[in-house]
């Protein structure tokens, strides 16, 4: 069967490069802003992912302590990596599960895919979407941690904000991709983490590697990671591109 | 344009169940169709794969201009309209930014005089029109939903129970659209139960029935409500 994906490639090919391209990317636009108007009227996604992820902050903040310098207790700034990022991806799975229920309301699902929009720019819209509601509960997130755990997140601001963002764009789309094939499964609240984490361990592993490089003062090491995770953003975003069309193709 | 939407042996199964079993049918442009069927027919299956949203399992279909046959894909989708059991529709967004936002995908010219000009003929009132959907009666929605259904102008139209919870003034206006669609050239076809409101306009009957093509009709003049009684009765109970 030819996919969404051959049938872009073909469109470009055929000489209507920069009309595709426009056509295409107005679609994502169109599908990643219907997206985020529905969110920014209701609120809320947004508002129960950035509560739930600065709760988990604050109360690992407060379970993991140690004696400072001056004999003050204070939390372990070593391990403000880790929480970081559990933090980030237990408020972004909460967050992809209900985009994508609500395009089971009304079945809008099914209406999105009769139009002539190229299903992949359906994807990535909502991909995109998802990466900015993430973004913006990173924009709290990042400021807790520093605050909460002292640890210097901004000595490094180019390559931590690279890191973050290949980190959050991976999420966006391999969460997007696992949402969309579990959207009509009854378990899929259950299923979403169960199927996700394991294929996220090794952005996992990216990006708290990175994050603690960039602390420890080792960009060397930092710049490694986020290589890596370009690489790893890459080959999902071509796969996603590959299989979306027939994970919701009944 | 589209001359012809062509069905032959079309079979669908899901797992061990058989819903369509070799459906031969032609729908022709200019011709209202009513795909009539009890509970479990097939009928939205049939649906499904017409709309290109169901694979189908074996048999094929084909949508005819003059002698070639349009491939599949966005060329395809962007000639059909259709309007099923749900709405399709955001309850987040008001009616006017939910056909806004359809007419970007189909991307659609003169978008929200478009908008405007559906909701006035479906009907739906100038104050509801920004108000979230959410907030709509169900024939209002109904109302939003065959505007979007319409809004590209599509040259197939395929409707699941379009009447739902339309009252008369809605049932009438959504024969009036039908209608309108009929003399352009459109390919109808249209699952009801509402016998009565087909009655008329129904100029080509399918009768559907465990999968199968039970009966199949013409009459140039529309079928009257006793006819479609009578035919309902003898080939779907």
């Amino acid at each position: 069967m030819r996919t969404e994906l051959g049938g872009v490639v073909a469109a470009l090919g055929a000489g209507g490069v920069q009309r595709g391209r426009v056509s295409f990317l107005r679609h994502v636009a169109a599908m990643a802003w219907k997206d985020l108007r529905v969110e920014l009227r209701s609120r809320e996604i947004l508002f129960n992912m950035a509560f739930f992820a600065a709760m988990m902050v604050v109360l690992f903040s407060f379970a993991f302590l140690k004696e400072g310098r001056d004999g003050e207790v204070v939390a372990v700034a070593e391990i403000a990596p880790g929480f970081l990022w559990v933090a980030v991806l237990f408020s972004a799975t909460l967050g992809m599960a209900r985009a994508f229920d609500r395009e089971r309301e009304a079945d809008t699902m099914r209406g999105l895919l009769l139009s002539p929009a190229p299903r992949t720019a359906l994807f990535l819209g909502k991909a995109v979407s998802l990466f900015v509601l993430m973004a913006m509960v990173e924009a709290v997130v990042v400021p807790l941690v520093w605050f909460f755990f002292a640890a210097p997140l901004f000595a490094e601001p180019l390559p931590m904000a690279v890191l973050v963002l290949l980190a959050t764009a991976g999420v966006a789309v391999i969460g997007s991709v696992f949402a969309a094939m579990l959207m009509r499964t009854r378990a899929r609240d259950i299923l979403l983490p169960v199927v996700l984490y394991p294929i996220l361990v090794p952005l996992f592993i990216a990006a708290i590697k990175g994050t603690s490089g960039l602390l420890g003062g080792q960009t060397e090491q930092a710049w490694f990671w986020i290589r890596f995770l370009l690489v790893y953003d890459a080959a999902f975003v071509v796969a996603a591109l590959w299989t979306f069309e027939s994970l919701v193709i009944e | 344009m589209i001359d012809a939407v062509v069905i032959r042996g079309l079979t669908k199964r899901f797992g061990t169940q058989r819903v369509l079993a070799g459906v031969d049918l032609e729908l022709r442009a200019g011709r209202l169709c009513a795909l009539l069927g009890p509970n479990g027919a097939g009928k939205s299956t049939l649906l499904g794969i017409l709309s290109t949203l169901v694979r189908p399992t074996a048999g094929e279909v084909s949508f005819r201009a003059g002698d070639r046959a349009l491939g599949g894909g966005g060329e395809l989708r962007r000639i059909i309209g259709v309007l099923a059991h749900d709405s399709f529709l955001y309850g987040g967004l008001t009616a006017v930014e939910n056909l806004l936002f359809y007419a970007r995908l189909y991307e659609v010219a003169d978008a929200e005089a478009r908008a405007e000009a559906l909701l006035d003929e479906v009907g739906l009132e100038p104050e509801a029109r920004h108000r979230p959907v959410r907030t709509f009666s169900r024939g209002m929605v109904q109302r939003v939903a065959l505007a979007r259904a319409l809004l590209h102008d599509p040259r197939v139209l395929l409707l699941d129970e379009p009447l739902t919870g339309l009252d008369r003034g809605g049932a009438a206006s959504l024969v009036r659209t039908l209608e309108s669609a009929v003399r352009r050239g459109c390919v109808v076809l249209v699952v009801s139960h509402d016998l009565e409101a087909l009655a008329g306009v129904t100029t080509h009957l399918a009768i559907l029935r465990r999968g199968r093509l039970q009966h199949e009709g013409h009459s140039a003049a529309g079928f009257s409500y006793q006819e479609l009684k009578e035919l309902y009765h003898r080939h779907a109970d």
